[in-house]
């Protein structure tokens, strides 16, 4: 079923390239035309976020957003990483979650950056997600940073990561898990879902955000590992 | 002709682009890089218009824009996931696994 | 108004940049400035004051689907040799 598919179309004939040239062309004029057009509308977005800062628990007016007042939109984000993880599984294969390998076919050069950069990534990992709270930083990006090292590490061929074992699908799961939990939790404190309650609110969204971190860092991972297959590769040998 | 005009027009441009690209592009790695391109023209219409004239920025269209560059990486991953399991199995004829 | 005409110059250049990013017909050289643009996009969070947004967008918009990318790409270019599904080494050569 699949052998006809190619990956390489053909460049459309160069008329019909003109005209969708030209359509794309009169969008964009009418869409730049009518936002020159349209009017400023009045902040209240900010000075509604900036009126329940104090509610919220952190200093730190997007994390504040992000997980307290459209916590329920990180929560989807959340899943949908977790659902494009599930896709992207790796078939079955035994063994630890991560194993070492004797280094083959090693650059020097990467095997010295990758001892240097990981510890280093990780602290700055988990300084972006504690500072989330005050300044920029948050969870995201310290997933991101953390998923940045692994890459590293799977390029540099010392060590090989197997995503389905037991412990990489825990790790995976921890992060929407801890979100579920805390939502619900909170919901039979205060009567409403994702309603923390003010006092513990700083704690709440550290917890969640910590389990995110570690689950965001391992999603982007193993995007990395299944395109480049090297789990798959790994583990027929 | 403030910041925000500045970015928004850009943003709306980089968009077209990215959307002529979709189109026309011949590989479809490039068709992928094309629906990236639309994303971050979008993204820089959200961030021009979230800068207000006095004072901090709006922080929702911020979060926003967090959640759209995460949930465009997922997006991204699983296309091109897609498009080489299509290749393999293309070549191969069967499932190896 | 050097700000503003700094900023005139980071749009122009971000256009120019996604413009010769889909108009290529090398595919390596299409991801390669894919990278850029997301830098280039880095410094314009930056200049519109989303310094966490920069930071996502540096990390996983820039980082994270440039890697994606390569690799596919090089599982694209590898895949009609790659019938044992067997890792190249770094050469290119097969040692599966």
């Amino acid at each position: 079923m699949f052998r006809d598919i190619s990956l390489y179309s053909t460049k459309p004939h160069p008329v019909a390239r003109a005209f969708f040239g030209l359509a794309t062309l009169a969008m964009t004029s009418v869409l730049i035309a009518v936002f020159l057009t349209t009017e400023q509308a009045e902040p209240t977005l900010r000075s509604m976020v900036q009126g329940a800062m104090s509610t919220s628990g952190v200093e730190n007016p997007v994390t504040a957003v992000l997980l307290n007042f459209r916590g329920y939109d990180t929560l989807l984000e959340v899943a949908v990483l977790m659902i494009v993880a599930t896709a992207m599984l790796p078939p079955a294969a035994p063994g630890p979650i991560t194993r070492s390998l004797p280094a083959m076919t090693v650059d020097p050069m990467l095997a010295g950056i990758v001892r240097w950069l990981v510890p280093m990534a990780i602290i700055t990992s988990g300084y972006l997600l504690w500072i989330g709270a005050f300044s920029p930083g948050g969870a995201f990006q310290a997933g991101s940073i953390l998923a940045a090292a692994g890459i590293l590490m799977l390029v540099a061929g010392h060590h090989e990561f197997s995503f389905n074992s037991i412990g990489a699908r825990a790790l995976l799961v921890l992060g929407l898990g801890t979100f579920l939990l805390v939502a619900i939790g909170v919901a039979m404190a205060t009567g409403v879902m994702l309603q923390y309650p003010i006092a513990r609110a700083a704690a709440l969204i550290l917890v969640i955000e910590s389990a995110a971190t570690i689950s965001i860092g391992l999603s982007l991972l193993m995007f990395y590992g299944s395109v480049a297959r090297l789990t798959v590769a790994r583990s027929e040998r | 002709m403030t910041q925000a005009l500045i970015y928004s027009t850009g943003g709306l441009i980089v968009f077209g682009i990215g959307f002529y690209g979709v189109v026309i592009a011949a590989h479809i790695l490039q068709k992928v890089l094309a629906v990236n391109v639309m994303s971050i023209g979008v993204f820089l219409v959200l961030m021009a218009t979230a800068r207000l004239p006095e004072g901090p920025p709006d922080p929702v269209p911020h979060a926003m824009v967090l959640t759209g560059i995460v949930v465009a990486v997922a997006a991204s991953a699983i296309a091109l996931w897609l498009i080489c399991r299509i290749q393999v199995l293309g070549n191969t004829g069967d499932d190896p696994h | 108004m050097i700000e503003l005409g700094f900023d005139v110059l980071l749009v122009a250049v971000i256009v120019l940049v996604s413009w010769l990013t889909l108009m290529g017909a090398h595919l390596l050289r299409s991801i390669v400035l894919f990278i850029c643009l997301g830098l280039f996009v880095t410094v314009a969070w930056v200049r519109l004051g989303g310094i966490d947004v920069a930071i996502a967008e540096a990390a996983i918009g820039a980082g994270i689907t440039g890697a994606i990318l390569l690799a596919a790409l090089r599982q694209l270019q590898n895949e009609p040799t790659d019938h044992s599904r067997g890792k190249t080494d770094k050469d290119g050569q097969d040692v599966s």
